[in-house]
């Protein structure tokens, strides 16, 4: 006797990636033509803008009609679309397979891409809980770069994301913004788009070089060191910016352009995932687990485990200054109080949750913490007891996270699934 | 030369909070060699259980059920409220700590910052967002010697920190389960297979660190008698920077780190804006880990760490 799920497993066993694509596809352009009618047939008052989870918190009495709604328009037509489509969308599937694995991939961002549009086309939290769901991705991304490869515990992440939010704040407002700070603008504001990928660069940069002012001393000796001394790094980030009136002091610095639309910030965040996979499955990644499981005998086996570890930092206060540049540029208002203990926490529970040592696990966390944090908005102050609860749940029974040690492949993840 | 007398004994005053709470997280970090992130929470705990005791203590004695002095009053709320928030302790390692005994230490620390924040939040829930006062037990007394203001309570919180960083010292010094937490920091592997139960000792641990985090707690109460829930966030990580820079497990290092962390707080206003503060204080710490990573008493460590 074979279970139902073992059944529903099997029959969709043969669905490549792609045919899940379109089944989403299909169901995100349902909802977005026909949604409303259909929330209004059903008897909700609109879209439900996170999956129904926010009004099955806030309304009780609305949970049958939320669940309708999630299962009309995302389990149906995805669950129909892709088990249909399966044959044909496998032949597509291998056709490009065998074209090349960069047409595949492209294929599956685009669709990938156009997904995220639709969805989060219907409201304006959705947008924004979107980008700022990827930039936690990239947060993670890069924290976990270095506790989990590099096996350190770095506090200073909210010190790099402080320094890179300004430094390409400070950029894009001097050249493009009449701002009361800095004076009228340098450049027309039709050059900004073509710019900004300068500025988080410029952000990337500035936290990296911040990076090498903790890496040089703590790297030293093993141990709990770059703990504290990142920790003291973040407070003297946070209390530094407090004190440069040039940049706002403690009011914040705000009015920076609207950069990080969409688009962007899904372009930065794919090509996070792809630089960071690549650098922690290179020689230097390999590098960087062995100093971790043992560096005396990494440094026999001729690694250069300073460099190394120097140099992961590095890449990695590079990429959270780039998360904070984007931060920046969604918010459109950055104050030094943001980048403090509470970020910290944000993003080391994220990088635990998910999985040391993983790219997926990063993914994961990252986007599950942040639906969660918004699912659970209707609970108020409660919400920040179920999460932690949580996380120490995860922590007791998979001690380094969900998905951990897992490595990302994507030729695996994009090949077509032939049965026969 | 007075202005600069009156601060030392503010920094004083200051800096033993610091130690207070830098000798819990100096203790736990020296013999289980983890972060115990929550420490700062249960600081906040214990001022909040101090207050519940000394209210509860007052009432009694205004209604004429006990007759007691208030400073008697004082003396039993600490005591008590160290009593109680030892279990506090205990709850939290055994929950929290123990079933990650063997997994990264990296995760206990997880664990424990989030232990603080459901600490936070739970305080939250269920006394509300006000602040609240703590009762003033004794009357305020100043005393002039030579132009430098001190007052009784000043004196007293120092007193008290002192003597019970001593009666700490001689417990770790000179009994047997001050031994055995020695021992254990200076190896938990061999350690507890010479027959050092190390479950007692690391509740032992927690519980002593919570104790002088509530005494702390409370102290900060009878100087500045506004409590709230997210109190123990700063004074915590402050605390835990202090601890680190007395090195690992040392009890003097960590009094010392903490008086010194008081001292340049009270001090860096006098010469520079005040809102320069941390920014000094942290740049003074990261100078003097630069110079000594292992912090003022520490050694390398002796057993191999962990992820």
């Amino acid at each position: 006797m074979k279970t139902l799920s073992t059944k529903i497993r099997e029959s969709y066993s043969h669905v490549p990636l792609l045919g899940w694509l379109f089944g989403a596809l299909v169901a995100v352009i349902l909802e977005h033509f026909l949604g409303d009618m259909l929330a209004d047939t059903i008897g909700l008052p609109k879209i439900p803008v996170l999956f129904g989870f926010v009004i099955i918190l806030k309304k009780p009495l609305l949970i049958p009609s939320a669940a309708a709604y999630v299962s009309l328009t995302y389990v149906l037509p995805i669950g129909v679309i892709a088990r249909m489509s399966g044959s044909l969308v496998n032949k597509i599937s291998s056709k490009l397979f065998n074209l090349s694995i960069v047409i595949t991939v492209l294929v599956h961002l685009a669709l990938l891409y156009a997904i995220l549009h639709l969805w989060s086309d219907i409201s304006a939290y959705r947008v924004l809980m979107l980008k700022l769901t990827l930039i936690a991705i990239i947060l993670t991304l890069s924290l976990n770069v270095v506790n989990g490869y590099m096996g350190e515990f770095s506090c200073s992440h909210p010190g790099f994301m402080a320094l890179g939010a300004y430094a390409a704040s400070t950029f894009t407002v001097v050249l493009f913004v009449n701002d009361k700070l800095f004076g009228p603008a340098i450049l027309p504001a039709a050059l900004g788009p073509f710019m900004f990928p300068i500025a988080l660069i410029i952000g990337g940069v500035t936290a990296a070089l911040g990076a090498l002012a903790i890496a040089v001393p703590s790297f030293r000796t093993r141990g709990d060191y770059l703990a504290i001394i990142s920790l003291a790094f973040m407070f003297i980030i946070k209390s530094l910016i407090e004190n440069l009136e040039v940049v706002g002091g403690p009011r914040g610095l705000s009015s920076q352009p609207d950069l990080a639309n969409l688009p962007t910030v899904f372009l930065w965040t794919v090509g996070c995932i792809w630089i960071v996979n690549n650098f922690v499955t290179s020689t230097i990644g390999k590098a960087l687990n062995a100093v971790r499981d043992d560096e005396m005998a990494a440094n026999c086996m001729t690694v250069n485990t300073k460099r190394t570890k120097i140099l992961a930092f590095l890449f990695a206060a590079f990429w959270a200054g780039v998360a904070g540049g984007l931060f920046a540029h969604v918010l459109r208002y950055v104050n030094p109080g943001t980048f403090s203990l509470q970020k910290l926490a944000e993003v080391l529970a994220m990088v635990y949750f998910g999985g040391l040592n993983s790219v997926y696990g990063s993914i994961v966390g990252a986007v599950s913490l942040s639906l969660l944090g918004e699912a659970l908005r209707p609970l108020e102050i409660l919400k920040w007891i179920f999460i932690p609860l949580l996380l120490i749940l995860v922590m007791i029974y998979r001690p380094t996270g969900l998905i951990a040690f897992k490595e990302l492949n994507v030729r695996n993840l994009v090949k077509p699934k032939q049965t026969e | 030369m007075v202005f600069f007398f009156q601060n030392l004994v503010n920094a004083l005053q200051w800096g033993s909070f610091y130690a207070l709470i830098a000798l819990g997280y100096s203790m736990v970090y020296g013999i289980l060699m983890l972060f115990n992130f929550a420490h700062g929470d249960i600081f906040m705990v214990g001022a909040y259980i101090g207050f519940g005791v000394a209210t509860g203590l007052a009432t009694l004695a205004s209604m004429g059920a006990i007759a007691l002095p208030n400073w008697l009053i004082l003396v039993l709320t600490i005591i008590i409220s160290m009593f109680l928030t030892s279990f506090v302790g205990m709850i939290v390692e055994r929950l929290g700590y123990r079933p990650l005994r063997e997994a990264p230490r990296a995760s206990a620390a997880i664990t424990g910052l989030m232990i603080g924040i459901i600490l936070e939040t739970g305080n939250l829930a269920l006394l509300g967002a006000r602040r609240v006062r703590f009762p003033s037990l004794i009357e305020s007394v100043t005393y002039d010697l030579g132009g430098v203001f001190v007052t009784n309570k000043k004196i007293m919180i120092v007193g008290v920190s002192l003597t019970l960083m001593l009666a700490l010292h001689q417990f770790v010094r000179r009994t047997k389960y001050g031994m055995a937490m020695r021992a254990m920091a200076f190896d938990t592997v061999v350690v507890p297979l010479m027959g050092v139960p190390i479950n007692t000792i690391a509740a032992m641990t927690f519980a002593i660190g919570s104790a002088l985090a509530a005494a702390a707690g409370i102290l900060f109460g009878v100087a500045y008698p506004v409590l709230d829930p997210y109190m123990g966030i700063v004074f915590g990580w402050k605390a835990f920077v202090a601890a680190i820079l007395g090195g690992r497990g040392s009890i003097l290092g960590a009094t010392l780190a903490g008086f010194l962390l008081g001292f340049i707080e009270i001090f860096v206003p006098m010469v520079f804006p005040s809102t320069l503060r941390d920014f000094i204080a942290y740049s003074i710490i990261l100078i003097i880990l630069t110079f000594r990573p292992h912090g003022f008493f520490g050694e390398p460590y002796s057993a191999k760490l962990r992820l």
